[in-house]
């Protein structure tokens, strides 16, 4: 699989390790009422379709930057690649 | 029909045109007492079990392909009882001995060969942790051997023990694992369950449940609504988008495993080898294909295929530990769809809807657990008690604390 960065133009996706839905982004908030649960959604629980998948992966071996790849699990085929720092940001959140 | 010496020389006499189909092409009744999604080994197991063990009747097994076309068809036919958690020891140890048995139970030749599984070990530290789970093995009746490096020369003397960065030190032998013809499980079960009455219902997709104030009535299918009493779901590989149509989201991820076969050989390889440092497992097939594979690809995917650089990584390793296995061609690769689980263990349990019941997250070990998985599954649907060796297989037990984290490597699926 090539990802293509979309700072460095297309990398071996072995120059990157894989964390997965990219909805670990969304931290829940610890002093929420319902922390307990919503953590244990948000760290164990998963959508995992069969189609376009929104992943996080990390560029280990390049820049070291976290990327957020839009992917169709059945067939590899890579749509959409965002720094997830951009994609953090256009949520509001902070940095 | 019964298989027997006398019938195989008598159907060879005869021009084999005695052999009948052995289990019907059942069309889809209104309502059973128990279906059981997916017609892999571990469904038909469950329905053969909940007919013959537990007294069922009126029951139906639901494929959306053929039967034996999923995961039981894409593996590497390693059985085994080599494992150290309490949680998961006496479940593995008791499917090892219904494999030990099932040939006779089914009276179905399923290639059962317990040609011993050798772990490799190469420092202090992997031997103490082999001295550990060898003895977690006896303890729970399973059987294991420590070898040392002549130990090991001795069964295999063409590894390569001299290997600068993982030397050979010894090997935790396990001598009642081995293989099983794969299709052929798929197949004793299948006919054994047909014999106890059991509808096998092939090229039928699951397209929805009916859900009713938290009760599960029946599952709509390409064939029409089929009722039920109690609905098992028992589809590896497709746990998450199956149970998604139930409204319920798994700890489940879903990823690739490759795995590989190579030209038939002459007898080369007396048993199975797994290679933990390289992450690498090799057995040879009776037709004489060196069958192996390694790691999963590492993130989802539902393609049935994998990628080139694991293929790489895999041949590497193997070539690492077997240097003559650069000289064979490889013939074919596959790859599975793993349900992946968050600390790597499976899920025998009732689902929070009535009526409904999940077997699944078997990650790559899912072959060997079959018979067990499969009992087990029957045992809760037909009782609603968990069977006593499958108590810890827990769908909330990420909620409770209760990880069941075999190898100690944390709560991610491609980390296991």
């Amino acid at each position: 699989m090539i990802i293509p960065h979309p700072l460095l133009g297309p990398r071996d996706a072995q120059e990157f390790t894989y964390l997965g839905d990219a909805s670990l982004i969304d931290r829940p908030d610890w002093q929420s009422e319902n922390a307990m649960q919503e953590f244990h959604d948000y760290l164990y629980l998963r959508e995992n379709p069969a189609g376009q998948h929104r992943e996080l992966w990390f560029h280990e071996q390049g820049d070291r930057s976290w990327l957020v790849v839009t992917r169709n699990t059945v067939t590899h085929e890579i749509t959409q690649v965002e720094l997830a720092s951009d994609v953090a940001r256009a949520q509001g959140r902070g940095r | 029909m019964t298989y027997s010496g006398f019938r195989v020389i008598r159907e060879a006499l005869t021009g084999h045109k005695g052999w009948r189909s052995v289990w019907r092409d059942a069309h889809p009744k209104p309502h059973y007492d128990f279906v059981v999604i997916g017609g892999g080994g571990h469904g038909l197991a469950t329905a053969y079990y909940l007919a013959r063990e537990f007294g069922e009747a009126n029951i139906a097994v639901v494929e959306k392909g053929w039967i034996g076309g999923g995961n039981v068809g894409r593996n590497t036919t390693i059985i085994r009882s080599n494992y150290l958690l309490d949680a998961n020891e006496p479940f593995y140890e008791f499917s090892l001995k219904l494999w030990e048995g099932l040939e006779q139970e089914l009276n179905y030749n399923a290639m059962v060969s317990q040609r011993g599984i050798l772990n490799l070990l190469h420092s202090d530290a992997q031997r103490d942790a082999a001295r550990r789970r060898g003895n977690a093995m006896i303890l729970n009746g399973s059987d294991a051997e420590l070898l040392d490096i002549a130990g090991v020369r001795k069964l295999y003397p063409f590894l390569n023990f001299e290997n600068a960065r993982f030397p050979i030190k010894g090997g935790l032998l396990h001598r009642r694992g081995g293989t099983v013809r794969h299709d052929a499980v798929a197949w004793g079960y299948a006919r054994g369950a047909d014999r106890q009455g059991v509808d096998i219902i092939q090229n039928c997709e699951v397209t929805g449940f009916r859900i009713k104030n938290g009760r599960c009535l029946g599952v709509e299918t390409t064939k029409g609504f089929i009722g039920a009493t109690k609905l098992g779901v028992s589809v590896a590989g497709s746990s998450s988008r199956v149970m998604a149509m139930a409204g319920m989201r798994l700890p489940i991820e879903s990823h690739v495993l490759q795995a590989f076969v190579s030209e038939g050989l002459k007898p080369t390889l007396p048993g199975v080898i797994t290679y933990g440092a390289g992450h690498f497992y090799c057995s040879q097939s009776n037709k004489g294909g060196l069958v192996f594979g390694g790691d999963i690809d590492g993130y989802n995917s539902y393609a049935q295929r994998g990628n080139l650089p694991t293929v790489e990584d895999v041949a590497e390793s193997g070539m690492s530990l077997i240097p003559a296995l650069g000289r064979i061609r490889l013939l074919r690769s596959w790859g599975g769809i793993m349900d992946m689980s968050m600390d790597g263990s499976p899920f025998i349990d009732k689902t929070p809807i009535d009526g409904l019941y999940f077997n699944g997250g078997w990650c790559y070990g899912g072959f060997k657990a079959t018979p067990a998985a499969g009992f087990a599954f029957a045992h809760l649907m037909s009782t609603d008690r968990s069977h006593k060796t499958a108590t810890a297989y827990r769908l909330d037990r990420f909620r409770t604390g209760h990880m069941i984290d075999e190898k100690g490597q944390g709560a991610q699926p491609n980390l296991h």
